[in-house]
C-alpha cells in the first residue's frame, strides 16, 4: 500500500507509514546533509526516524548551496 | 605611536571573533575545486551560503560538495526571498542545519536591480532578532535605513556598493561613509565590489569588512583574486587604524626647505 506525497514540489509514491529516514534512504540523501520541512514545519534531525509520511504531505528537502 | 607591528584587531560580531575581514561568497564558481582553492587562498572570516531544494535527480554536483562546512564560520543568506515571511522561513531552514545562528537577511524588492526591499528587510530583521538569530541584513546605501536596521537589533549592517553581481564598485562613497559614522555596529560592504582596491577603500573609511563573491568567482584566476582581496582588507584596515594624513589644498614640501646648496 502506497500513498502520494509531494517531495520538493513533485508527486511521489511512498509506502504508507514510511518514516522520513526511510524516505531519505530511498532517495539516497544522507540525513546529516538535509533539512526537512513537512507541511511547513521543520522536523528536527533526531525526529527523522519517528516522523511518518502521510498521504498528501508536502515535504521539502533542502540544504546549503553556493550563494553570495 | 605603535611599532608598526600588527595588533590584535579582530572583527567581533555579536561576541563571535571573525578571523578575517573578508567574507567570501560561494556562488557562481566554475566548480567546487575552484571554490576550494579560493577559500584556501583567502582564508575568509566567514562564507555565505544559500538554502535551496536538494537536487533529487542525482545529477549535477553542488559547488559546496568538497567544502568542509564545519571548518568555516557560516553566514547563510535568505536569497530568493521577496517578502519578510519568505526570509524568515529560509532563515529557520538554514538554522535547522545546526551549523550557524548567523543569517544574512536578503529580501529583494525589485527583480531587475536585485535591490533590497526596505520594509521587508526591516520586518524580517525584527522577527529574526526576536527568534535569537544573529542578523546581518543586506541593505541599500540608504543611511537612515541602516540606522533603523541597527535599532531593530541587527548585529551588523551590509550596505551594497553597487547592485549584486555587477562589480561596478563604490557607487556612493559618501553614503557608505555616513553609514559607518552613524551606526554603532560593524558595517560590512556587500555586493558590487569589483577589485581589491575598492575593498581596501571600504576598510580605510572605517567599514568593518567586505563581502565579495562575483569579483572572485568570475575573475580570470579566482584563487589569485581571492588572495588579493584578503590582502586588501588587511591593508585597508591597517590604514584606517593608522589614520590618514591631512587632505586638502595646503601644499607641504616633503623635503627640508632649508640648507639647499646654492
Amino acid at each position: 500500500m502506497t500513498v502520494e506525497v509531494q517531495v520538493n514540489g513533485k508527486a511521489r509514491r511512498v509506502r504508507e507509514g514510511a518514516t522520513l529516514l526511510e524516505l531519505l534512504a530511498e532517495l539516497n540523501v544522507p540525513p546529516d546533509r538535509v533539512v526537512i520541512e513537512q507541511n511547513l514545519k521543520i522536523v528536527r534531525r533526531d525526529q527523522f526516524a519517528d516522523a511518518c509520511v502521510q498521504a498528501g504531505d508536502q515535504v521539502e528537502l533542502v540544504y546549503f548551496v553556493g550563494g553570495g | 605611536m605603535s611599532s608598526g607591528e600588527p595588533v590584535d584587531d579582530a572583527l567581533v560580531i555579536a561576541g563571535h571573533r571573525i578571523a578575517s575581514r573578508l567574507i567570501h561568497g560561494t556562488g557562481r564558481f566554475a566548480s567546487d575545486q575552484v571554490l576550494n582553492a579560493c577559500l584556501q587562498a583567502a582564508r575568509p572570516g566567514m562564507i555565505t551560503l544559500a538554502v535551496r531544494r536538494l537536487n533529487l535527480d542525482g545529477n549535477g554536483r553542488s559547488e559546496l560538495e568538497g567544502v568542509e562546512l564545519k571548518r568555516h564560520t557560516l553566514l547563510p543568506n535568505t536569497a530568493g526571498a521577496t517578502s519578510a515571511d519568505q526570509a524568515v522561513r529560509l532563515a529557520r531552514l538554514a538554522r535547522a542545519a545546526g551549523l550557524s545562528d548567523f543569517i544574512k537577511v536578503e529580501v529583494i524588492g525589485d527583480p531587475d536591480t536585485l535591490l533590497p526591499d526596505p520594509e521587508g528587510t526591516l520586518r524580517a530583521t525584527r522577527a529574526l532578532v526576536e527568534e535569537g538569530f544573529i542578523v546581518m541584513p543586506y541593505t541599500s546605501d540608504d543611511v537612515v535605513q541602516a540606522m533603523r536596521l541597527c535599532e531593530a537589533g541587527a548585529a551588523a549592517v551590509m550596505p551594497g556598493a553597487a547592485p549584486i553581481g555587477t562589480t561596478l564598485g563604490l557607487q556612493n562613497l559618501l553614503n557608505l561613509e555616513l553609514i559607518v559614522r552613524k551606526v554603532p555596529v560593524p558595517v560590512i560592504v556587500d555586493a558590487g565590489l569589483g577589485v581589491p582596491s575598492e575593498a581596501a577603500h571600504c576598510l580605510e573609511l572605517g567599514a568593518a569588512g567586505v563581502l565579495v563573491n562575483t569579483a572572485i568567482a568570475r575573475a580570470q584566476d579566482p584563487p589569485l583574486m581571492a588572495r588579493a582581496f584578503a590582502e586588501a582588507v588587511v591593508a585597508g584596515r591597517r590604514a584606517f587604524l593608522a589614520g590618514r594624513a591631512h587632505v586638502g589644498l595646503k601644499v607641504l614640501s616633503s623635503s627640508p626647505v632649508e640648507g639647499i646648496p646654492v
